[in-house]
């Protein structure tokens, strides 16, 4: 793409007065477009920012709201220590970490073979059919879907335990489980984002370039061997990149579908930096703790961010800027 | 000359055809299950618990959460209102935003669209926001569901990208005319964008339709509260009275679990209905913006 630098009907002006002058008039109305989306951002994602401050503070609500962040006492790294040197660090971050590996384990590769598979339909009606009721679910909200689960689940007369009860097994209270709370996670959020996320993967395959199938067929090569030595290695960019970028984001924590579906009885198992943030912070009061809470999350992602995205970078994408 | 196809990729579509069905039941069960034990009776369902399709139909939990006087109503209410003036706004503030960005020749594009892009990667999570929030007298008032997210950066990046397409010739032969910027974008971007706009209207709106944990954090009003809010605090409690008002009937309260699934599937029901018309335009925007590889 060409780079286009100058606007039209217009010399590139001298002296730094007249260039003032002109930034103001010549884009008066590209400005006034830009004002609006500029002080959304700066109140509501920028000023958020600023206020992360309190959490070297010692900030708990009270009079004067967000101003009062700023004349809080200074505590230094006392927040941050509380929170390291507390049984909950451990259990937070390895539920967190855990569950982001699960879910690039499994709800990665997922996908992918869904894409593979859906590509080698020949029944353009079937194919078409089983797209429109996989992507589905991506459109549910959590607490839909944690409703669901919990009827489906639930030891007193849900559909699971209606099943288990042919063989005689005795009803099981799934979401209190501590041994099986991870994996309905798990599945519940493959369930919900298999369909959409193999979306990427289709479209990478139909660009590839027919050609080689039909030599592949002429040479005998079957339908495995296809996918094995054409169709996964057209698409392992794509593939590389996305599994980066869900690096990137393993500090991510799900928040919506775990505090939908979790219970006390899981915590061990299922709480994670958010869920842990919303119940001391939000429920709690415990402001200034929970953002440094959070700020030890947010830091840790923003770094794994720039790193994986400057990675992939190095693999070819173009990303989205 | 036609080439047969061997044993093995005979067994290889076969396997694909088993598990692409298993796999679109395992998608299916959950709402069917859903749908129709919503309407069954008690009786039935307490003693077949695997039973989909009710041999007699009861639409008590309907008329209850409908008719008598529950919040459901109102909720409904809250939930379009939002939906349709939170989609509006989310529209217009992202058009008018993403145009300035795409432009070469801006100055400071680069800069503004950094920083937020920055704010996909770093925010200052959900404590200082709700104190923001709190200090700004959003709480108890319905545009705590607009304001806070009148701008997705992620829809305003793809909608950058699409302006940024739209050749630039047409923009220059518009302005030798005598066009301004307005009209430009107008007359010029905003029909050729009708696509793209069209897959910013469904994320928005999807998103405001399925949005609950405002209403849990800003709202304490009933009247104010959104489906999925309520919905939220019907599936968490053991009984009605979270949907329950002033006014409410509470005479023929139908069990807690026909509410509960009756609720479930008018919350659900519309998203259902519309999606299938609407599927083309989101797997464009996933495409558009997801990496270009």
């Amino acid at each position: 793409m060409s780079e286009i630098s100058a606007r039209p009907k217009q010399e590139r002006q001298p002296g730094r007065l007249t260039r003032i002058k002109h930034y103001f008039c010549d884009y008066t109305f590209l400005h006034l477009m830009l004002v609006p989306g500029l002080i959304y951002f700066l109140v509501f994602k920028y000023l958020p920012m600023g206020g992360l401050v309190m959490a070297f503070k010692n900030y708990n609500g009270g009079a004067g709201g967000f101003a009062a962040i700023f004349e809080a006492e200074w505590m230094g790294l006392q927040h941050f220590k509380n929170f390291v040197s507390s049984m909950y660090f451990g259990r937070v971050f390895f539920n967190t970490l855990i569950l982001s590996l699960y879910r690039i384990l499994f709800g990665f590769t997922a996908p992918v073979i869904l894409a593979l598979m859906l590509n080698d339909v020949r029944n353009r009606y079937f194919k078409k059919a089983v797209q429109t009721i996989t992507y589905m679910p991506y459109f549910l909200s959590w607490v839909v879907v944690a409703g669901l689960l919990k009827m489906l689940l639930s030891p007193d007369g849900g559909a699971i335990n209606g099943f288990l009860g042919f063989f005689g097994a005795e009803p099981v209270y799934f979401l209190a489980e501590t041994s099986l709370f991870r994996g309905i996670l798990v599945i519940s959020d493959i369930w919900k984002n298999v369909g959409y996320s193999s979306i990427i993967y289709l479209a990478a395959i139909s660009g590839i370039d027919q050609q080689l199938y039909e030599a592949a067929t002429i040479d005998g090569a079957g339908k495995i061997r296809q996918i094995v030595n054409i169709t996964l290695p057209s698409i392992s960019e794509i593939i590389v990149i996305m599994l980066i970028l869900s690096i990137g984001r393993i500090m991510d924590d799900n928040f919506e579908q775990i505090f939908n579906l979790y219970s006390p009885a899981v915590y061990e198992v299922g709480d994670v930096f958010e869920t842990y943030i919303y119940r001391n912070g939000i429920q709690e009061g415990k402001f200034s703790y929970t953002a440094a809470v959070g700020l030890f999350k947010s830091g840790i992602s923003l770094t794994l961010i720039l790193f994986t995205n400057w990675i992939s970078k190095k693999f070819g994408s173009e990303g989205l800027i | 000359m036609r080439i047969k196809m061997s044993r093995g990729d005979r067994i290889w579509s076969a396997v694909v055809a088993v598990v692409l069905i298993l796999l679109c039941l395992i998608m299916l069960y959950p709402m069917i299950y859903v749908i129709g034990r919503s309407v069954m009776t008690d009786g039935e369902r307490a003693l077949n618990p695997t039973r989909l399709f009710p041999r007699t139909f009861d639409f008590s939990g309907y008329k209850f959460i409908l008719f008598s006087g529950t919040n459901i109503p109102r909720g409904y209410l809250n939930t379009i209102l939002r939906t349709v003036i939170g989609t509006s706004i989310n529209i217009a503030l992202t058009a008018l935003a993403a145009y300035p960005l795409s432009k070469k020749y801006y100055p400071g594009r680069k800069v503004i669209t950094g920083l937020i892009v920055f704010t996909m990667w770093f925010s200052g999570g959900m404590i200082p926001s709700f104190i923001l929030i709190k200090s700004l007298h959003l709480i108890n008032s319905f545009w705590v569901y607009i304001i806070p997210q009148a701008i997705n950066a992620f829809n305003l990046l793809i909608l950058r990208n699409f302006f940024m397409q739209v050749p630039f010739t047409l923009e220059e032969a518009a302005k030798i005319d005598g066009a301004n910027d307005m009209t430009v974008f107008i007359q010029i971007y905003l029909p050729l964008s009708q696509a793209s706009l069209a897959t910013l209207v469904l994320f928005y709106a999807i998103s405001h339709w399925n949005q609950w944990f405002d209403g849990l954090l800003y709202i304490n009003d009933n009247n104010l509260w959104t489906l999925q809010y309520m919905l939220r605090q019907l599936i968490e409690s053991t009984n009605v009275s979270n949907i329950s008002s002033a006014n409410t009937t509470l005479d023929q309260i139908p069990a807690t679990v026909t509410v509960k699934m009756a609720t479930i599937v008018i919350s659900t029901l519309p998203i259902l209905c519309i999606y299938p018309f609407i599927q083309k335009y989101f797997v464009k925007g996933v495409l558009v913006g997801s990496v270009k590889g």
